[in-house]
């Protein structure tokens, strides 16, 4: 069998606005199968928008999103919806762990609830997982609230792979780290990505972190990726607005609207 | 803006929102309807709405029952009726204030619960995760509490109803003089089995109200702490109100005969 040549997940001409605010102006992102691409942006540049949009929590305007060459506006039922969701994990910002359930029951949630595992098995598979991320199995049955932030975010990492996915979102993996825990999230997102040879896409302001997970940066500015390419020539890119954002520097061509 | 303009657009913002109502009403209802079910999620609500209120709904209706007592003696007495007190208060209570009065109290205790933990997951994105992870929101969070409410609320009405004639009963014998078998024996065999009835029945209807007025609220909660805030306060005066406007529409089809 040979490779399929369609990107993996793809936004075609998607377009949206909040009332007469435009935050995506025809933004066109194709994720090559098994890569990593990393959007870049300044806050409130729809990154976020972006990838809610391309996990289907969000519909656009217009311009179409494709899973596996598939276009996702034909999902019509929420059985369908349910299988198509069963190929993406997705690492929240904040983790958005379940505050009322136990950690081994947040990593075993699409186990437990979508896949119908037998509780038993759920719990050995996101105890697993949990050891994976560097998680001790002491913590599955504490709540999330007793965790530290980055424990959370690591449990909410182990929750986005516990099943396999075959596209994996990170929102802004490192925000509201120390620089010794965000290298470790890193770390671990990269060696999970590989070990499940997944597509991953992740929203960051922090180029450390950039660097590190992704394959390829995209910079979003003003509604239209303004630049793409390897995550090697970022520092060379020749664009003035990645310059800019890259070396954060206040003047340039990207005004700070305040 | 002219007054005809501020009417127009405040009725329109009205029909708005009734339309974004009726469309969460419906998706509410038909994954409270379907499989699959969350039986744990469900056994977790009929505890938190049913269970836990029963002794908010238990304190207000004794006092209701007994101070209804005192009122309708009294009034009664005006006339001479004082002896048809014990029949007024089951009226009063099976029919009008045993399932309003549990009704209220959910909205207060209930109503906010709802609004403010189902908010709270909007704000932290916990909903979102929800989707992601291939559960449906309404059937996990929206449809639990749709059914809880629909279920217990008749019965804490019904618990409120006994409870508030107990009331009338003991401020009736214990200060009123009248005789206890008496009281029983008039109350018995003077309500039917509609009166009892068609309270449980208008309970079913405002427990519906009192959740999905907690979980639209909630679920459309934004803006963070203030958003669930404003979400919370919205779901209590709403299902107050909505109860009572219930409350009327009902009493009027089952009087007219
Ligand atoms: N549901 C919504 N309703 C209205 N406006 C929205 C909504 N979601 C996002 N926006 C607006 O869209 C713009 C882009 O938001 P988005 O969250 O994608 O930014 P971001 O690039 O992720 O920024 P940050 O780095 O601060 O997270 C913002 O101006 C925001 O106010
Ligand atoms: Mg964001």
């Amino acid at each position: 069998m040979t490779e399929p040549t369609h990107p993996m997940l793809e936004l075609r001409g998607v377009r949206k606005a909040f009332g007469d605010k435009v935050v995506l102006d025809g933004v066109d992102i194709p994720v090559a199968r098994g890569r990593s691409l990393v959007i870049i942006g300044g806050s409130g540049q729809g990154k976020s928008v972006t990838i809610k949009i391309a996990i289907g929590l969000m519909a656009p305007d217009s311009g179409q999103v494709f899973v596996d060459g598939e276009d996702t506006a034909n999902i019509r039922t929420s059985a369908e919806r349910a299988r198509h969701n069963a190929r993406f994990g997705m690492l929240f910002q904040g983790a958005a762990l379940f505050d009322s359930l136990t950690i081994w029951e947040n990593v075993a949630f699409r186990l437990i609830n979508a896949d119908k595992v037998p509780r038993k098995e759920a719990r050995d598979r996101a105890i697993e997982a949990l050891a994976r991320v560097g998680l001790p199995a002491s913590v599955a049955n504490l709540y999330p609230i007793e965790l530290s932030g980055g424990m959370q975010k690591r449990a909410g990492l182990a929750r986005a792979v516990v099943a396999a996915p075959q596209i994996i979102f990170f929102d802004e993996p490192t925000t509201g780290l120390d620089p010794i825990n965000a290298d470790v999230i890193n770390d671990l997102i990269v060696e999970q990505v590989k070990r499940l040879g997944c597509t991953a896409v992740s929203i960051t302001h922090d180029m450390a972190s950039a660097r590190k997970i992704g394959d390829e940066i995209a910079m979003l500015h003003k509604g239209k990726i303004v630049w793409r390419g390897p995550a090697a020539d970022i520092d060379h890119s020749g664009n003035a607005y990645v310059d800019q954002f890259v070396n954060g520097r206040a003047d340039g061509p990207i005004k700070v609207e305040v | 803006m002219n007054p005809v303009q501020a009417v127009g657009r405040s009725t329109l913002g009205l029909l708005r929102t009734a339309g974004s109502v009726a469309i969460f009403a419906g998706r509410g209802v038909a994954a409270s309807v379907s499989t699959p079910w969350f039986g744990g999620q469900m056994a977790r609500q009929v505890v938190s709405i049913g269970y836990l209120s029963l002794p908010v709904v238990g304190l207000t209706a004794v006092f209701t029952g007994a101070a209804l007592a005192l009122n309708i003696y009294t009034g009664g007495g005006r006339f001479n009726a004082e002896q048809i007190m014990p029949q007024i208060v089951a009226l009063g209570i099976t029919r009008e204030l045993g399932p309003v009065l549990a009704a209220l109290m959910l909205a207060g205790r209930v109503s906010a619960a709802i609004a403010a933990e189902i908010g709270a997951m909007r704000a932290t994105e916990q909903i979102d995760a929800l989707h992601t992870l291939s559960t449906d929101p309404f059937r996990y969070l929206v449809a639990p509490r749709l059914i809880a409410a629909v279920l217990t609320l008749p019965l804490l009405t019904a618990v409120a109803d006994t409870i508030g004639v107990a009331g009338g009963f003991l401020v009736a014998t214990q200060t009123l003089g009248f005789s206890g078998p008496l009281y029983v024996q008039n109350t018995w065999n003077f309500l039917t089995s509609w009166d009892i009835q068609s309270g449980l029945i208008k309970a079913a209807v405002f427990g519906f109200i009192v959740a999905l007025m907690g979980a639209y609220h909630g679920y459309n909660a934004s803006g963070g702490a203030r958003g669930v805030g404003r979400a919370t306060t919205h779901a209590v005066v709403s299902a107050a109100i909505l109860v009572f406007a219930a409350d009327y529409i009902l009493t009027s089809i089952f009087t007219a005969k």
